[in-house]
């Protein structure tokens, strides 16, 4: 079973969420799909028993003493990677997509492609299972690919060790990681906050699994900062038939868990929200 | 005073406070007489409009090339699929069959440059919109959304940016993470604004972004948001690194129970309106010193 815990918007408290729902019963194997902030490992301190490099794309380079600078990369450049400076031709490796076109039709075979390959993919285990997570390097793309990746990684691990329960931390938005951390799981949860901006999100976000036919549910996070918020969300939800498995209160204690690098459930078993998010949890399986 | 600066709202973490600070920071100046074009450029959860009223203007779509294919023609020679980067081209070439995955294609045009044969034509396809809103009388909203589906959010924030390069002030509010969408959008700003809070969590991205902008060679300033909430690393960090705590925004029932609603705090409490103001200046100040 492949649970994804995703918000449309961010510091939501879905990576604390997943937090706990790794560490209410053994034997989880936790998936770290937010390649592009992995946070997870700040709190479970995995050991590194698989690294693998993750080739994220490819760069043009090019080589200024074959350069005729004879300009015609530029005009076939769609992404406004290539300029001509002064009579220079300059590839701006921010804007370039990597298509590799200019390096095709360069008469003097000046360009050539690098490799991006900084990324990494780690799988070893924590104290509650086994954990897989990605981290991409600083403005690399593709990271929907190294979510795939991880994600396949998290199944392996899961069957070679005969543990039923993949729990998945997405990324925020709705883009392309988004949709791989969420294609052929079983449940999603989506975690979202009583603000406009809040509903606003869980609104596309919901837009994007119900495209998929995800079964999902939806967490209240932090519900008592604005009930009335809470409220209209929560009808909201019940209009499409989404059911809201909880609502959780605002608690410093969250915060104060992971000061301590422990999931709240760790922290604070007996806590209200401990207790909250084990019954929510309860009901995913339902 | 000097004008023409284009400063981008950033946080390698989701959630710390981006489009809190944005929104009334373009309100503070706003209502100060500057003219200032905010660019939402969240493109996949675009918000600023939420906060900020305005006039509907224009907007205009962006779209991306997407290759048609002329089976008539077609050799089945599997030239433009050797040249697509992005396998988005499904080749049997015994079976004589071939198809364009859309959802794959980055519209670079390589198959088109590649086909000997005028088999491949190309299409509109749409990536996201971008929308203007007057605000007042001179100032602008300028909000990227990308379209439910398409992989990148990337073409339509770099046509936002470059539709706001006419006003003196130009606020960008960025995504979050230290991906290509970030990258994209702090490789224009002269000054960067990371907005983090004083978590483990938030430190670490805090950490991510902050090396990542180094090595753009790009200046910033940081705001703590929802200080006292969590621990004082943040605080240390910055001491130790030299980077400016722009802005210490406290947690507060308040601000969040007014953020909630979708109002402003520069317009609520005219004490917070003054520290925005006062923000802008700090970062003049910051800009100016690193400029030097």
């Amino acid at each position: 079973m492949e649970i994804a815990v995703i918000s449309g918007k961010g510091g939501t408290g879905k990576s604390s969420i997943s937090a706990a729902f790794a560490t209410m019963q053994p034997n989880v194997v936790l998936a770290d799909c937010d390649v592009d902030a992995a946070n997870l490992y700040l709190l479970f301190h995995p050991t590194h028993e698989k690294e693998e490099t993750f080739v994220s794309g490819f760069k043009a380079v090019i080589d200024k003493d074959q350069c005729t600078n004879c300009g015609l990369c530029v005009s076939y450049c769609r992404f406004d990677a290539i300029d001509e400076i002064e009579e220079e031709v300059l590839i701006n490796e921010t804007s370039c997509d990597g298509c590799k076109l200019c390096s095709r039709i360069c008469p003097s075979q000046a360009i050539s492609m690098v490799q991006e390959d900084d990324s990494r993919m780690y799988s070893g285990s924590f104290r509650n299972g086994k954990m897989v997570y990605g981290r991409l390097s600083p403005g690399e793309e593709n990271s929907g690919r190294l979510v795939d990746i991880v994600r396949d990684e998290a199944k392996r691990v899961a069957n070679a060790n005969q543990f039923e329960t993949i729990i998945i931390d997405g990324p925020p938005g709705i883009g392309c990681p988004v949709i791989s951390s969420i294609t052929g799981v079983n449940k999603v949860v989506i975690v979202t906050e009583p603000t406009l901006s809040g509903l606003h999100d869980l609104k596309r976000t919901i837009e994007v699994t119900s495209k998929f036919k995800l079964t999902t549910s939806v967490i209240i996070n932090k519900f008592d900062l604005n009930t009335d918020m809470a409220t209209q969300i929560e009808a909201y939800c019940n209009s499409l038939n989404i059911h809201v498995i909880a609502k959780l209160p605002f608690d410093r204690v969250v915060v104060d868990a992971m000061i301590n690098c422990k999931s709240v459930i760790e922290y604070a078993p007996d806590s209200e929200i401990s207790k909250k998010i084990m019954e929510g949890y309860q009901k995913i399986n339902n | 005073m000097k004008k023409n600066i284009k400063i981008a709202i950033a946080s390698g973490k989701g959630g710390t406070g981006k489009t809190f600070i944005s929104t009334n920071l373009f309100n503070a100046l706003q209502k100060a007489g500057e003219k200032v074009s905010l660019v939402d450029c969240d493109a996949e959860e675009p918000n600023d409009r939420e906060f900020i009223a305005g006039d509907f203007q224009h907007s205009f779509d962006v779209v991306q090339k997407v290759p048609v294919i002329d089976e008539a023609k077609c050799t089945y020679c599997g030239k433009c699929n050797d040249y697509c980067n992005y396998n988005a081209i499904f080749f049997l070439g015994e079976q004589r069959m071939i198809r364009v995955l859309e959802d794959h294609c980055h519209g670079c045009g390589a198959c088109s440059v590649a086909c000997e044969y005028d088999a491949i034509s190309e299409k509109d396809d749409l990536l996201g919109t971008v929308a203007n809103y007057n605000v007042m009388d001179s100032s602008l909203l300028i909000e990227a959304r990308m379209k439910v589906g398409v992989h990148s959010p990337v073409p339509t924030i770099k046509a936002a940016i470059k539709s706001a390069s006419e006003s003196e002030i130009v606020l960008l509010d960025s995504p979050p993470g230290t991906s290509c969408p970030f990258i994209q959008t702090v490789a224009t700003a002269d000054y960067i604004v990371l907005v983090t809070e004083p978590t483990p969590f938030g430190l670490s991205d805090l950490i991510q972004s902050v090396e990542t902008l180094k090595s753009l060679g790009k200046r910033c300033g940081v705001i703590v948001n929802r200080a006292g909430l969590g621990n004082d690393e943040v605080f240390e960090y910055l001491q130790q690194e030299k980077i400016p705590l722009v802005m210490s925004v406290p947690f507060d029932k308040n601000i969040a129970s007014i953020y909630s609603k979708g109002l402003l705090v520069t317009n609520e409490d005219a004490e917070w309106d003054q520290k925005f103001n006062q923000l802008y200046t700090t970062i003049l100040e910051n800009y100016g010193n690193s400029s030097n």
